[in-house]
């Protein structure tokens, strides 16, 4: 392979280091306006009710509030998968759901004014649990919606999308199997992956239709088309991202802070900054979807998979934006990891009164697989077959291949990962430490270790489109026209390396514009796993465009052909005569060159990690910490060391491993509370509780652009949290069939208490 | 470790004087229009009145550590301590690291920089400040005694790895200048 790059592979210091470093970024909530008001949220303390009656003449009366707004003052916008959810209703359907808006002065003076809205509430009963909420004569959160159910799919992924995998023949499949399991495993802890900023927006309405959005989203380019469709298609949206302060996936759903900030906007002819708190940030914004399969599985002697049947029930809080996207990634992801011949698996899309699940990384995948590893597990305990040599033997290989979002089949042609699996089961000593199932790998007195691996691979690295632009400058610069937004994983200078490096210049010599869509050409995001391969893609082909450019015009100048040349530092020159040569100051003081790049969408690879976890549980306290983690991908090619290196390291956070040792939201169902809104109650690991980190990264040249790169930063939270389960219940010698593995839970487990 | 003690001292009276990153400001408490209010908390006095927005702030209830700056040596949470009752302290912000002179970083700033130990950014200056107010009192800490001094700093991206290794680098530079 190629490893004369100049720069592609280099750990090179990010762009906005020194911003970063210094505190001189600004957030959305460091931008400074004139004339400025503050937006804040009325919320329903009930988990379920109809709006009898709002009464807000006391609160409109405050000096310094120019407006509250009930669903009365505001139009029939709506988001929602279908597109059903009005920004404010006369029904609220979970502790917490909006009931009025109110722009003033001062947060003080809006948050005064909160206090003095009158809504008259007639209480609804409310359901919870997904199962529950199936049942006949379950509270109903919607009419349209029969039992609780969502329409299956997602238009924007077509008219097949993927919910059901049907495949072979499922009683064949069973009659094959040396060992079939069934049971039931939930991951229905429902984090909240929590970035430290607070979702946000800050709009400018300007009348009759117009509106602009600094908002906080990686993809601020997708929140312009998804308020288009909620705005009716009657407003021109324009939106600007800024840094942001993490994400995680979880700000690609922001359109209802938006829609409310812009409705503020609207009413008071004024800017409106609306902020969450951190507590309205962990109770009312999205949260990851809870997950409950229920599953018969049939196991060969072998190793292989025979046959998958079951149903997975996914609860999605009071509505859905991106459920059934997750659920039908999901569904390929599952694929991806089992190479099955006979399929039977239906899903359906729950909503409850809690708030709303939305995007996450792992997207779908991770969900599914909390819930289908463990039940594979059972299939392989009863043939004491090793989870490590399973994982690998059923992961796609090249030729193979899985129905994917869209319900079509494609055939993989990536990377075997193998390899990578192997020597990370090397690195983490699997061989040594596996005993078997339900086995501690090591005890001492009271204290019990286990060891568990997970897997996940995801073919949406190259989903959906990009588009870049990439101008060339006299003076021997280039910038980068590309609408993504930092969100930590450093992708920003990675595409201005990818320009570097195809047109020859020093880093420092490119630019990137901000992410504005005004300026900028359409981009889905840095969001699934698209960043390096799909968005690289894009820029790289811009570049090249670029560069064609410049060689057919310096060609005439050179007497030669543009095929014939080559350029470095900003000098064009003759192949194999380099006195013949032209500074690109040359093009004339009076131009610039624009070149276009565009990826089109491509399902036929995927990336993979396979995780292994080491744990030990204290069996007298039920306490349990995590020792080890041994993560295995391959990448094709790395781009930034450093940051992938982060980004492997993300596995703990954000609604990762540590979904599966403590994160949780718990809400009260005697009233549909969150408990623990907080960053108090709410847990998560601190520096002074680190497991050992080893990320083994292996680099087999990927059929993917011209840097044989393909993105995984994403997918490194999805394979831990049934690795923990695994090694928690090796280590106490029972199964736990739901997360997190709490103290309680473990006591429970082994008897300790009742 | 942080703590939110503070002074006694003219609380009550109607102004504050304060010098933060080597400017003194002097401060009128009340309600009135231009003064800070008493309920200000001192994040929001950077932020919002002197436009100090390199504090950043998350929980905004002192569980977090994004919004820690130095007060008279000692890392403390910003959104916990009332502007009203900083008067007589020396606080140090992000801002206040760079060399008022040369406009140099401070080479903490530069290790975090060479070690990529961010991702966001976002809790950054806090994690920067509390090292910063470590490394005053204690020249060469150990691993553990820089983990446990971060304990109360979220990073929910998980830059934890790489920070520590900034702060390291940092400390054996110290090392080899003065063996």
């Amino acid at each position: 392979m190629n490893n004369s790059y100049k720069i592609i592979g280099k750990p090179l210091p990010r762009k906005d280091g020194k911003e970063i470093v210094t505190g001189a970024v600004n957030f959305l909530n460091d931008l400074k306006f004139g004339n400025l008001l503050f937006g804040k949220v009325l919320r329903s303390p009930f988990p379920h009710a109809n709006i009898k009656n709002i009464d807000k003449t006391e609160a409109e009366k405050i000096p310094g509030v120019h407006a509250v707004l009930t669903w009365k003052d505001v139009p029939d916008w709506k988001g929602g998968t279908p597109r059903h959810v009005r920004v404010l209703d006369k029904k609220v359907r979970y502790a917490g759901d909006a009931a009025a808006l109110i722009a003033a002065e001062s947060e003080d003076i809006a948050e005064e004014a909160a206090e003095h809205i009158h809504v008259e509430y007639e209480e609804l009963p409310a359901v919870y649990d997904v199962e529950e909420a199936l049942k006949p004569g379950a509270p109903q959160l919607y009419d349209e919606f029969p039992s609780n159910i969502l329409t299956p799919g997602t238009p924007i992924f077509g008219p097949e999308c993927l919910y059901n995998i049907n495949k072979g023949d499922i009683q064949k499949g069973f009659e094959e199997a040396d060992y079939t399991a069934e049971g039931t495993f939930g991951y229905e802890n429902i984090p909240n992956p929590v970035p430290p900023e607070p979702p946000g927006a800050i709009a400018l309405w300007e009348d009759p239709d117009k509106v602009t959005l600094w908002v906080s989203n990686q993809a601020p380019y997708m929140d312009k088309i998804t308020l288009f469709h909620v705005f009716n298609r009657e407003v021109e949206v324009r939106t600007i991202g800024n840094p942001c302060g993490g994400s995680f996936g979880t700000k690609v759903v922001s359109w209802q802070i938006q829609a409310y900030a812009t409705l503020l906007s609207r009413a008071t002819g004024r800017p409106v900054k609306l902020i969450y708190s951190k507590e309205e940030h962990l109770s009312s914004f999205t949260l990851r979807p809870g997950s409950r399969m229920h599953a018969r599985i049939g196991l060969k002697k072998d190793g292989s998979i025979s046959a998958i049947s079951g149903r997975w029930l996914v609860n999605t809080g009071y509505y859905s934006m991106t459920t059934q996207a997750q659920v039908a990634v999901g569904c390929g992801e599952i694929m991806i990891m089992s190479q099955c011949l006979n399929w039977d698996l239906k899903s359906t899309v729950v909503c409850t009164n809690r708030n709303a699940s939305g995007c996450v990384r792992g997207f779908g995948g991770q969900e599914l697989k909390s819930a289908f590893i463990p039940l594979l597990s059972l299939a392989m305990q009863q043939g004491g077959l090793d989870p490590f040599y399973v994982l690998k033997k059923n992961f796609v290989k090249p030729g193979q291949g899985y129905f994917w979002r869209d319900g079509k089949w494609y055939t993989y042609r990536g990377i075997n990962f193998s390899n990578a699996m192997d020597k990370g089961a090397e690195v983490f000593g699997w061989k040594e430490k596996w005993k078997g199932w339900m086995k501690p790998s090591a005890e001492s007195g009271p204290l019990k270790r286990g060891i568990g691996v997970g897997i996940h691979g995801n073919a949406d690295i190259g989903e959906d489109s990009s588009e870049a632009y990439v101008k060339l400058l006299p003076d021997g610069t280039a910038t980068l026209y590309l609408c993504v937004a930092e969100h930590g994983t450093g992708q920003r200078s990675n595409y201005i390396k990818m320009v570097a490096e195809v047109l020859n210049l020093p880093y420092e010599k490119v630019n990137i514009t901000p992410p504005d869509s005004l300026i900028n050409p359409f981009e889905f995001g840095p969001v699934g796993s698209r960043g390096t391969y799909a968005i690289g893609g894009a820029a790289i082909n811009a570049a090249e465009d670029a560069k064609m450019k410049l060689f057919e015009l310096f060609a005439k100048k050179l007497n030669t052909s543009p095929q014939n040349l080559a350029t470095e530092n900003g000098i064009v020159f003759v192949r194999g005569n380099t006195q013949k040569k032209l500074k690109w100051n040359k093009m004339g003081g009076d131009r610039t060159i624009i070149g276009y790049g565009r990826f089109e969408e491509d399902f036929t690879l995927s990336n993979c990690v396979m995780s292994f976890v080491e744990v030990e549980v204290d069996t007298e306290t039920g306490k349990t910490d995590l020792i080890r983690v041994v993560n295995a991908t391959d990448v094709g090619k790395i781009i930034d060391p450093p940051g992938l290196e982060g980004q492997l390291n993300g596995c703990l956070g954000s609604g990762g491993i540590d979904s599966a040792l403590f994160e949780e939201t718990v809400i009260d169902i005697k009233n549909g509370n969150m408990l623990n809104s907080n960053m108090t109650d709410y847990r998560w690991r601190t520096f002074s509780e680190l497991p050992a980190m080893d990320n083994v990264i292996f680099e087999t040249p990927a059929p993917s652009h011209q840097f044989h790169a393909i993105g995984v930063g994403e997918i490194s939270t999805a394979p831990g949290p049934p690795a923990v389960l695994m090694a928690v219940s090796n280590a106490i010698g029972k199964w736990i069939h739901s997360y997190p593995v709490n103290p309680e839970k473990i006591l429970r487990t082994i008897g300790m208490i009742h | 470790m942080k703590t939110n003690s503070i002074k006694s001292g003219k609380q009550n009276s109607g102004s504050v004087n304060i010098t933060i990153n080597g400017r003194e400001y002097c401060f009128r408490i009340g309600n009135n229009f231009g003064e800070i209010k008493p309920s200000s908390t001192l994040a929001h006095t950077l932020r919002e009145t002197l436009a100090l927005t390199g504090t950043k702030i998350s929980c905004d209830r002192g569980a977090c550590g994004t919004c820690s700056v130095i007060m008279d040596g000692n890392p403390v949470l910003s959104c916990s301590i009332l502007t009203a009752e900083c008067d007589g302290s020396n606080i140090l912000t992000i801002e206040g690291l760079i060399d008022p002179d040369t406009g140099a970083l401070d080479p903490l700033q530069q290790a975090f920089i060479d070690h990529n130990a961010f991702q966001c950014g976002f809790c950054t200056p806090g994690i920067i400040m509390t090292v910063k107010a470590l490394l005053n009192k204690n020249k060469n800490p150990d691993e553990n005694e820089v983990m446990e001094a971060l304990s109360g700093n979220f990073c929910r991206c998980i830059s934890h790895y790489h920070v520590i290794r900034a702060v390291m680098s940092v400390i054996d530079d110290t090392k080899e200048q003065n063996e």
